[in-house]
């Protein structure tokens, strides 16, 4: 194990390394290149035995990947927005056939107009693809997840692609220390590519052919059993990598001060850091509440929210992305898993925030969860949806 | 003018290759070339198949008429899923599998162009062929960049394509790969001795077949053959291999190079529905390109 003060990006460049999949194909895009770039340094100098398909666009990126999966090797590729978008038949395409692989998701709000600021949007546009969607808080969590991703991908209960977002510049860019753990240790952990079937020639196979409704609707339904099982598998690979390597993080949510807490904050990603924060600040004026941080988008944690929402107050949704036209993507998830049992619905409330770059701090958040505290301590309905912006 | 090569033998089992159970209409060229691609690559090929007629003609799940592996793929990816799958193949040092994509001309002449250029820049080992049918058959028949000029399609339904066709083989020695060449469903023999040179080679290889569709081009199923022969017969269709920096003219277009040996090009558009009601400037205009692809020709052997 070796300590390095790594970018966000850079950290998932030495997850990447420590994985060694046999190819990797990416497209720059700002803000993920700095990932891709990293690895062809560590591919020409020859520290990763890895094949770097230098492609034409995102498109061809995810497809080539997809193709060497197909054919047994670990693939890897990262991007962000534009080019997240540009790939996203493909994203379909991958989850359809059941073929493990990890993609790194610098989040960039998506253009027009030309914007590289970070918000979830890119994120959040690829929810229905089928893909196991996790994303980290900080830059030592964005190393951890990504060598995750390939031990959920790859189990057979799962047996489905995994993207792993962070946001740009707030961690792509931002230097932090990194724990790197041990090579060896990570691919014994790893152990061979799993995957459910081979496209080698040996015998003939067909992928992605044309298929009649019933067959096509029994993939898809395979998908949804999948991610239920993937709940397991995600904890159960959190908690291995904590014995492994000593750090874990609570498998599908990070629960922070939420366990005696009346009220919770519920968000994704690195503003979370600044909503606990916040969170401290409250809990020192007498504020009993705490953070339920999704570290994983799909499978949604239901189960969880189920478990923590269910027993509080009072719980107010940060997104930092928008459903024009509705509302946070995470909020509207929330709403849906808690309104199964409808006896112990929390006052509840939504805030979207950060859109397209714009900054949130930890104040921001301190007056935003006060007020809603507040108003529902009073007796008052709180704010159900606001977006709430700077100027 | 060289010696005529002797025919390669096709094995006799190449039927084995192409089971019952396809989708395919009477008198499709697809499995005519699928036929001639197995028998001359072997069981060890993967098929990797863009949108196109084939994704239908190969049959529906759980059952594929070809006997060989296939990935289907959007539109737009057959050449990146095919690099990728080549260099996995590579790491994993399998060397004995064949990487095809077999691809349509919208596939690889519009909607496919990127990353088709891609590959060949790249210079991926694959097998890429480009079955020309000359439109998009597969959602019924609307005009591609390949389309000839004249020709009625459903999206040039009055007065035909007004623009010409696009000459994908000549972008694709642009790209200066290892191996071009034009292919024709009509000389089996010819398209297998191709495929078995572009085998025998490491890196990007790309053949042209020409695929005429008795549906699209408004011919009776059982002259698709008599079509793609008339095609090279008037020299409108010139079967090549450019390697090295070389075009090597190939025997059956031989007789061709001398204009006198040529059939007529009415002829080959007299037979087909689809030139009907062809503008006699458009006419002009084909035979002219025909002459400046002789002259074409004639510069790189």
């Amino acid at each position: 194990m070796v300590r390095k003060a790594l970018t966000g990006n850079h950290a998932i460049s030495y997850a990447v390394k420590l994985v060694k999949p046999e190819v990797i194909a990416a497209y720059p895009i700002t803000p993920q290149t700095s990932i891709v770039e990293k690895l062809s340094e560590m591919v020409e100098s020859g520290e990763l035995d890895s094949t770097m398909i230098r492609v034409e666009s995102e498109h061809s990126a995810l497809a080539a990947c997809y193709g060497a999966a197909l054919a047994g090797a670990r693939a890897f590729t990262a991007t962000s927005s534009q080019g997240l978008l540009y790939m996203h038949e493909v994203v379909h395409w991958v989850s359809r056939a059941r073929i493990p692989m990890v993609m790194a998701v610098v989040s960039r709000t998506i253009n027009a107009p030309w914007n590289i600021w970070p918000d979830h949007s890119d994120f959040m546009d690829q929810r229905d693809a089928g893909w196991i969607m996790a994303y980290a808080m900080d830059n030592q969590e964005a190393l951890d997840l990504t060598i995750q991703a390939f031990k959920i991908s790859e189990d057979p209960e799962v047996y489905l692609p995994v993207m792993v977002g962070i946001e740009g510049f707030i961690l792509g860019h931002t230097t932090m220390p990194v724990e790197i753990p041990d090579e060896e240790l990570v691919r014994e952990w790893l152990g061979p590519r799993r995957q459910p079937y081979v496209v080698d020639g040996s015998s003939p196979i067909g992928v992605g052919g044309l298929t009649m409704p019933e067959e096509t609707e029994d993939i898809f339904h395979g998908i949804q059993e999948s991610m239920e099982s993937a709940k397991r598998v995600i904890e159960r690979v959190d908690r291995e990598y904590g014995r492994m390597f000593g750090r874990s993080y609570g498998g599908l949510t990070q629960c922070y001060r939420c366990e005696d807490a009346d009220y919770l904050a519920v968000s994704m990603g690195a503003w979370s850091g600044d909503l606990m924060e916040a969170v401290n600040k409250l809990r020192e004026e007498g504020y009993r509440v705490g953070v339920l941080r999704l570290r994983f988008y799909r499978p949604f944690p239901r189960e969880d929210l189920l478990e923590h929402a269910g027993r509080s107050k009072g719980v107010v949704v940060f997104d930092r992305a928008v459903s024009f036209g509705a509302w946070g993507p995470i909020f509207a998830d929330l709403v849906a898993s808690l309104a199964e049992r409808p006896e112990k619905l929390p006052a509840l409330s939504n805030i979207v925030a950060g859109i397209a770059g714009v900054n949130i701090t930890s104040e921001d958040f301190e007056k935003l969860v006060k007020r809603f505290i507040e108003s529902v301590e009073k007796g008052e309905k709180p704010v159900y949806f606001e977006w709430f912006r700077k100027r | 003018m060289a010696q005529a090569r002797p025919k390669p033998p096709i094995p006799y089992d190449m039927r084995d290759s192409f089971l019952p159970g396809d989708a395919a209409c009477s008198g499709c060229p697809i499995p005519m070339g699928w036929k001639v691609v197995r028998a001359a690559l072997g069981e060890k090929t993967v098929f990797v198949i863009p949108a196109c007629c084939s994704s239908v003609v190969v049959g529906v799940y759980p059952g594929q008429s070809l006997n060989s592996s296939i990935v289907h793929v959007p539109f737009a990816a057959a050449p990146s899923v095919a690099s990728g799958i080549a260099e996995a193949y590579e790491k994993r040092g399998l060397r004995d599998v064949n990487v095809v994509v077999w691809a349509g001309d919208g596939g690889t002449a519009d909607i496919g162009m990127a990353s088709l250029s891609g590959a060949a820049e790249r210079n991926n080992n694959i097998i890429y062929i480009m079955y020309d049918n000359e439109a998009y058959m597969n959602t019924g028949i609307q005009r591609s960049s390949s389309t000839p000029r004249g020709a009625w399609t459903t999206t040039t339904p009055v007065s035909g394509k007004t623009e010409q066709k696009k000459d994908v083989a000549k972008i694709m020695i642009a790209h200066d790969v290892p191996y071009v060449a034009t292919a024709s469903v009509a000389y089996p023999h010819d398209f297998y001795s191709k495929l078995q040179k572009a085998r025998s080679i490491r890196g990007f290889k790309f053949i042209q077949l020409h695929a005429p569709c008795p549906v699209g081009w408004r011919f009776e199923p059982q002259y698709t053959v008599k079509v793609a022969r008339l095609a090279v017969e008037t020299g409108l269709w010139i079967l090549y291999e450019y390697q090295g920096r070389r075009l090597t003219l190939s025997g059956p277009s031989r007789p061709y190079l001398d204009p006198s040996k040529r059939k007529p090009v009415e002829e080959y558009i007299r037979m087909q529905g689809r030139f009907r009601n062809i503008p006699p400037e458009a006419l002009e205009d084909i035979k002219r390109s025909v002459e400046l692809n002789w002259e074409w020709v004639k510069k790189l052997i």
